[in-house]
Parts: C-alpha cells; sequence; structure tokens
C-alpha cells in the first residue's frame, strides 16, 4: 500500500467510491462518527452500498442521513434500533433496506481478520442462537465454536483526533471504537483528522493506527451533536 | 417487602468481590455502580473501549468523544485506560472480566440467557454485546424482575424467546429473590418479602434452598 495522501477537501477525500460498494463507516453512535465523510459521500453520489458500523445511524445525521438519501441497501450492524433510529426504523419496516445483525465482539473481530489476512476463526459468541444458525462449528477444548468468515471493506469512513503527514492516527477517548480495526479492514480507508500535524509532530510510542493502513487524510472541524440518551 | 431497583442494585454491588474487573449492562444493570463501595478497587469495563470507567457526566464535564455502552456521556477515573473494540471484546471472551451484570427478558434453570430480541414479527432485533458478554465473562449476573408485568415468571424451565447464549448465568438477582441457575437446576439463596414456600407456589421450575 502506498503512502498517505493528505488532501484539501473532503469532496477530494471521498472521490471514486463506486456504486455497490461495502463501506465500514466508524463510530459508535455518534463518538468517532465520521460526519463530514459521509455528508462528502452523500454529494458524492454513490448509490447501493452495504454499510458496515454498529448502529443503524442517529438521530438525522451522520449515518441516519446516508439512509435518509436512499443510498444504502443493507446495513451490518450490531444494534440498529435505539430511542433516536428512526431513519432506519422506517426504511426497515418499509422493506427498503437488508439488516444483518452481528454480535459486536464479531463484528469488530471479522473485520480484525479481514485487515490481518486470518481466513476465518472459530468463536464461542452466538453458539445455539439464532445468529448461529446454519454456521459449521467445532468443539475445540470441549467447547462448541462457530466459524467466523472476515468482514472486508472496498472503504474504510472513520474519524480520528490527530493525525500526521504519513497517515498515523491518534484517537481520543471512546471515539477510538471501531476505526483502528476498520483502517485494516478496507482497500482503501479514508480519515478524517481535526488537524493534521507534520511527520514527527506525533509520539510515535502513541501511535495507534500506523499510516500504512491509511490511503487518505482530511481535516475537518470537529463536529459535536448533542449525546443522544440510553438507548 | 420486594426490592425497589435501587435496593436490588445495592445488593449485586455487595456480592461483588473487590478488585474484580465488571461489565455493567446497559439499563437496570447500570444502577450497580451506584452501589459500589468506595475503595473496593472495583474496576469498570465499557464494551466501546475503556476500563476504569467513572460516574455519568453532566454539566461541564460531558465529552461526545466519551460515553458509555449505553452512549451516555460519562467521565473517567485515574488509571483509565482507552482501546480500540476489538481488544475491548478480546477481553471479554479472553477470560479476564471477571463479573457481567445483564437484564433479561428470560433466564432458564439450567443459565440459558434470552435478552436481546422478543421474537415478535415487528421487533427489529438488535443484539449489541449481549451474546459476547454472556459467554465471556466468568460468572454472568442477571439483574431483573421475577415476574412480567403479565405476572408471569421470567425464571422458566427452558426460554421461549431467542436465546442469547446457552448455559452461561450463573446467578439470577431479582426483586424477591437471589437464585442460582447452571447444571445443577435453580437454587434460592436468598428471598425478600416472600418464603421460600411462597415462591416455589408461584415458579415453573423446582427450585431447591441454597
Amino acid at each position: 500500500m502506498s503512502r498517505a495522501r493528505v488532501l484539501d477537501t473532503v469532496d477530494e477525500a471521498v472521490a471514486g467510491i463506486e456504486d455497490g460498494s461495502t463501506v465500514l463507516v466508524g463510530g459508535f453512535g455518534f463518538a468517532g462518527m465520521p460526519f463530514d465523510l459521509i455528508d462528502g459521500l452523500i454529494r458524492q453520489g454513490a448509490t447501493g452500498l452495504t454499510i458496515v458500523s454498529n448502529n443503524a445511524g442517529n438521530g438525522d445525521v451522520g449515518l441516519a442521513a446516508l439512509l435518509k438519501a436512499g443510498r444504502v441497501r443493507k446495513v451490518v450492524c450490531s444494534f440498529p434500533r435505539q430511542s433516536d433510529s428512526h431513519v432506519f426504523d422506517g426504511l426497515y419496516r418499509a422493506g427498503k433496506i437488508d439488516l444483518e445483525v452481528v454480535p459486536q465482539g464479531n463484528l469488530a473481530e471479522r473485520m480484525r481478520a479481514a485487515g490481518a489476512g486470518i481466513g476465518a476463526f472459530y468463536c464461542p459468541t452466538g453458539v445455539g442462537t439464532p445468529l448461529a444458525e446454519g454456521k459449521e462449528t467445532r468443539t475445540i477444548d470441549g467447547r462448541v465454536h462457530v466459524l467466523e468468515y472476515p468482514i472486508k471493506g472496498d472503504v474504510a469512513l472513520i474519524a480520528a483526533h490527530r493525525a500526521d503527514a504519513l497517515g498515523n492516527l491518534v484517537y481520543r477517548k471512546t471515539a477510538r471504537n471501531f476505526g483502528p480495526v476498520m483502517a485494516a479492514a478496507a482497500t482503501t480507508t479514508i480519515v478524517q483528522v481535526g488537524a493534521v500535524v507534520p511527520a514527527g509532530g506525533l509520539d510515535p510510542e502513541a501511535v495507534v493506527t500506523p499510516g500504512i493502513y491509511v490511503d487518505r487524510v482530511v481535516r475537518a472541524e470537529e463536529r459535536h451533536y448533542t449525546v443522544q440518551g440510553a438507548r | 417487602m420486594s426490592l425497589s431497583t435501587d435496593e436490588l442494585a445495592a445488593v449485586v454491588a455487595r456480592d461483588i468481590p473487590a478488585g474484580s474487573y465488571v461489565n455493567l449492562g446497559i439499563g437496570r444493570p447500570t444502577k450497580v455502580a451506584d452501589h459500589l463501595p468506595d475503595g473496593s478497587g472495583i474496576v469498570l469495563h465499557t464494551e466501546n473501549g475503556m476500563l476504569n470507567m467513572g460516574p455519568a457526566a453532566t454539566g461541564g464535564a460531558v465529552d461526545p468523544d466519551l460515553t458509555n455502552a449505553g452512549k451516555v456521556p460519562v467521565t473517567e477515573l485515574p488509571g483509565a485506560s482507552y482501546f480500540h473494540h476489538a481488544d475491548s471484546f478480546a477481553m471479554m471472551r479472553g477470560g479476564h472480566l471477571d463479573v457481567c451484570v445483564l437484564g433479561a427478558f428470560q433466564v432458564s434453570a439450567a443459565g440459558d440467557l434470552a435478552n436481546w430480541h422478543t421474537g415478535e414479527p415487528d421487533a427489529i432485533p438488535a443484539v449489541g454485546g449481549a451474546m459476547d458478554l454472556a459467554i465471556g465473562a466468568k460468572q454472568v449476573f442477571v439483574m431483573m424482575t421475577l415476574f412480567d408485568k403479565r405476572g408471569r415468571s421470567k425464571l422458566v424451565p427452558a426460554c421461549t424467546y431467542p436465546l442469547t447464549g446457552v448455559g452461561c448465568v450463573s446467578r439470577v438477582y431479582t426483586d424477591v429473590a437471589v437464585i442460582d441457575v447452571g447444571p445443577d437446576g435453580a437454587a434460592v439463596r436468598e428471598t425478600f418479602g416472600v418464603t421460600l414456600d411462597e415462591l416455589r407456589e408461584r415458579l415453573p421450575v423446582p427450585v431447591e434452598a441454597a
């Protein structure tokens, strides 16, 4: 993978995303949601997308706005239904969007496996539940495990706190969530950050996502929406 | 008298060993945090990537980048750490968490858990981290009312709702009794406002005295 490019505008950063792409979208609720990249994707126009994210949109901004714009064919997530998931709920009940529910740990580990070149893995999560129905199982050390396959993205859209000129990333608090895992799991990883610093401007010991996983970086104003209440 | 949610949370908190790593599920179990004794050294884990989570944030302490699994703004305690989602769930699945406390729709006497989906046709399924937590923590406590609004027992011979995990629950904390569950069936540890015999009359599963 070639060195990350720091771009001037969000529109340049999201250029070339194709119809029908699988897009990994970072964030846990609003924390770590790449709002500007998603707005850029809406302007860019790609449609028929499969979105992989923890949730299926909150309120009317970010992922919810992309869903509302009719660009999403399928959502792969752990927790779609929340107090403010009205956009997704409406589309789902109208039969206009497909849903695949994946346990949150499997969602993370399946993307981790994709980024790490692991062909599949056996995991005890979900054994005996509807989410493991039809899946291959194996008993290891006396415990039943389910075979889980990687989830690879064509594109990852994530938010980080700071990047340097090589695309090394640091995050802030629980806004880190899926960012590091998604960065490695996609063919093209696009990151919005609050600031870009020169090479040498980040402590190498503190870098969380090394720049080898990052393709495009763009600075965006940090946007914070009112944090929603419990589900 | 049966226990209020806060009183029940205090009972759960009493039973968590000092120094434990603990995950508290969304909803009712969150209240356990309010009753952990000072100086217990209990470290709270939140699956969205943090250890040593502090109480809910208010006013100027609200930081949109710092929330719990219910997306409620929280605070960090000295010695807190942050990590990504795959690490967070590796902690659970890898058996590093001592206790998790979850809510439930139903628990079977053998310890099966149903807490993510009612199976109704118009319900949108949402599992979150429940299945990973259920099989990952060394001990899984459930905190729930023993009877639903129609008076039906939520401790059942076999769950009728879709399962979250098989044989994963070790103990059920309810407003009227604390009950161990598992391969040997249900055993009542203590009751609140009812006798064991009264409880037996209302439960669809045989219960022993622990």
